[in-house]
């Protein structure tokens, strides 16, 4: 009878959990593909083939490409700082790691606009020296770091807490020296939680739309990522070319979290 | 000397884990830092490897001044309470650590690290993760990999702290043996006074940051410095001023005019050791250790009327810590 009730409660909670996945993720997601594909496979392949949705991916991908690296050296740096070493105001520097999550990205994108912008702090100083900042590349990628920075900070963080400090004091002393300690020792340790700091990142950065957006002016074929030319044709009518650049907005994200659990499936050490 | 710390102090806030501490270590002895924990034992180990570094002091490692030097620098092998195995890593990578650090030849590597796995007694398990090996195994892989470089001195952190007391007593014996056929000064750090008093040729008893002893072990247990030490390095019963071991009790049945009235409260036989605990006429409660024959002969019951006397006890100055 109690056996009974458990399955009973236990298939409850299965039904409710897949039926608010179902209806909040799946749903969603599914009808962006249905829609994309409906009149078959040429309508989709006209829309993602044509030259300013192929500019406004490569563009996606090119900032994605500089972003991430330069957040997951920084994450990682960070990350060590945090939790190795006691630096006065590092407890500071944790709770500012955050506020990229707590932060609307508009107001990211006005902050780099002011800071960046003609009369702007910085800004004046750099287009007096030929560096154009704000509606190029350089804004796109620092508005997109700083919405993904958090990502492999907060991963790192609690792997490092968690294995200490024995290891790495074990190999100093065998020999290691810091440099060699870390690579050989704390970076293995931790090469999970970077990894999938790496793939929220990544996955951040492609789908990024609300400081880039102000920051890089979003012409066609120059400064449009991949979600300001889903914005743009659904606004101009153009459903079938929303939905199949969201589809490969999808296809993006859904393709780094395969990566990363096919990653994890084959290292079974840790 | 291989070791020498000098007027080492070293806090932590306001705790203070050694207080002017100083110590020899003969070149190829056994060395035991025993203590109760948070006596500074392990901050002592940890200051000579050059995990710590002391606020005041200094240290020599083989004649040499040391205290400012990187670990990586000491030529020491250091053997961690929870032996910290690389877990990434095969138990072969663990113990070639040192070696392939140094970027030694890896014909000289491999037949070094096959040695070490012969010499501790791990033979077959080169290829198994840290994780595939029980507790003993784990402790000696670490004991391989601080001996793989032939350091100079080699520094165990509670080395049996965490295993089982079978598992331990025999680690203990192979400790032993390992010391005798490799010579390398090796000072270990242990709570556990049998273990300081079986295995080491010397022994450092620190409490409280101090060093209350320096002895070999048989003098520490005959003639302790003081009260702490006495109470520290075995069982003791205290009699106003006096301190008594166990064993220095003497029970007859019959009054013998030195002796004094007794009554039996519990009798615990432990094989070849009964132990006996009684209360005094005056209120005074006293633990007696007897081999199993002398205890027989007394016919001993609870509740037994006994006469006893002390055969040897100490008395400390007053300034005698505890």
């Amino acid at each position: 009878m109690t056996a009974k009730r458990a399955s009973n409660s236990l298939l409850l909670v299965r039904l409710g959990s897949l039926g608010y996945l179902g209806i909040i993720l799946v749903a969603p997601v599914g009808l962006i593909f249905w829609r994309a594909f409906e009149h078959g496979f040429h309508p989709f392949w006209a829309a993602v083939s044509n030259p300013i949705a192929v500019h406004a991916l490569k563009l996606t991908l090119e900032v994605t490409v500089i972003a991430v690296p330069l957040n997951t050296a920084f994450g990682i740096l960070c990350a060590l700082a945090i939790v190795r070493h006691r630096i006065p105001g590092m407890g500071l520097v944790n709770a500012f790691v955050d506020l990229p999550l707590a932060l609307s990205p508009v107001v990211v994108g006005l902050a780099l606009y002011l800071l960046y912008g003609r009369d702007g702090w910085f800004g004046h100083w750099l287009l007096a020296h030929g560096v154009r900042v704000l509606f190029a590349l350089p804004a796109m990628v620092l508005a997109t770091m700083f919405v993904s920075l958090p990502f492999v900070v907060r991963e790192v963080v609690p792997v490092l807490r968690e294995i200490g400090t024995d290891q790495e004091e074990a190999a100093a002393t065998l020999g290691a020296s810091p440099l060699a300690t870390f690579r050989r020792i704390t970076l293995p340790a931790i090469r999970w939680a970077v990894a999938y700091g790496v793939v929220l990142t990544a996955a951040r950065s492609f789908g990024e739309f609300g400081a880039v957006s102000i920051v890089s002016g979003g012409i066609a074929g120059r400064t449009q990522t991949l979600t300001q030319y889903v914005q743009a044709s659904y606004e101009n009518f153009d459903q079938t070319g929303a939905y199949a650049a969201s589809v490969l907005l999808a296809a993006l994200a859904i393709t780094t979290l395969l990566a990363m659990t096919v990653m994890r499936h084959g290292d079974r050490s840790t | 000397m291989a070791i020498e710390a000098r007027n080492v102090t070293k806090r932590f806030g306001d705790f203070v884990a050694l207080d002017d501490v100083s110590v020899e270590v003969k070149s190829g002895s056994l060395t035991a830092l025993l203590g109760p924990s948070g006596g500074g034992k392990s901050t002592l180990l940890r200051v000579i490897a050059g995990l710590e570094t002391p606020d005041t002091g200094e240290v020599f490692i083989s004649g040499k001044e040391a205290t400012a030097l990187a670990p990586q620098k000491r030529g020491v092998g250091f053997v961690f309470q929870h032996y910290a195995p690389f877990t990434h890593m095969t138990v072969f990578d663990n113990i070639a650590f040192g070696l392939t650090i140094r970027r030694r030849p890896k014909a000289e590597v491999k037949k070094r690290v096959e040695e070490l796995i012969e010499l501790v007694q791990l033979p077959g398990l080169g290829k198994r993760y840290p994780s595939q090996l029980s507790g003993g195994q784990r402790q000696r892989m670490a004991l391989a990999r601080a001996l793989a470089a032939e350091p100079e001195v080699l520094l165990l952190d509670e080395p049996f702290g965490a295993l089982d007391a079978r598992v331990r007593k025999e680690l203990r014996g192979w400790l032993l043996r390992l010391h005798e056929q490799t010579h390398v000064t090796t000072i270990f750090v242990t709570h556990d006074q049998e273990e300081a008093l079986e295995l080491a040729d010397n022994v450092v008893v620190m409490n409280a940051g101090r060093v209350e002893q320096v002895a070999p072990p048989r003098q520490l247990y005959d003639e302790p410095a003081n009260a702490f030490v006495m109470s520290f390095v075995g069982p003791v019963n205290r009699l106003g001023d006096a301190w008594v071991r166990p064993h220095d009790i003497e029970i007859r049945t019959e009054p013998n005019g030195s002796t004094r009235e007794a009554q039996v409260l519990r009798i615990v036989r432990l094989g070849f050791e009964t132990r006996v605990e009684l209360v005094r006429e005056d209120g005074e409660h006293l633990h007696v250790q007897l081999a199993r024959d002398e205890a027989e002969q007394l016919e001993l019951r609870r509740g037994d009327i006994v006469y006893v006397r002390t055969r040897r006890a100490r008395t400390f100055a007053a300034n005698g810590s505890v």
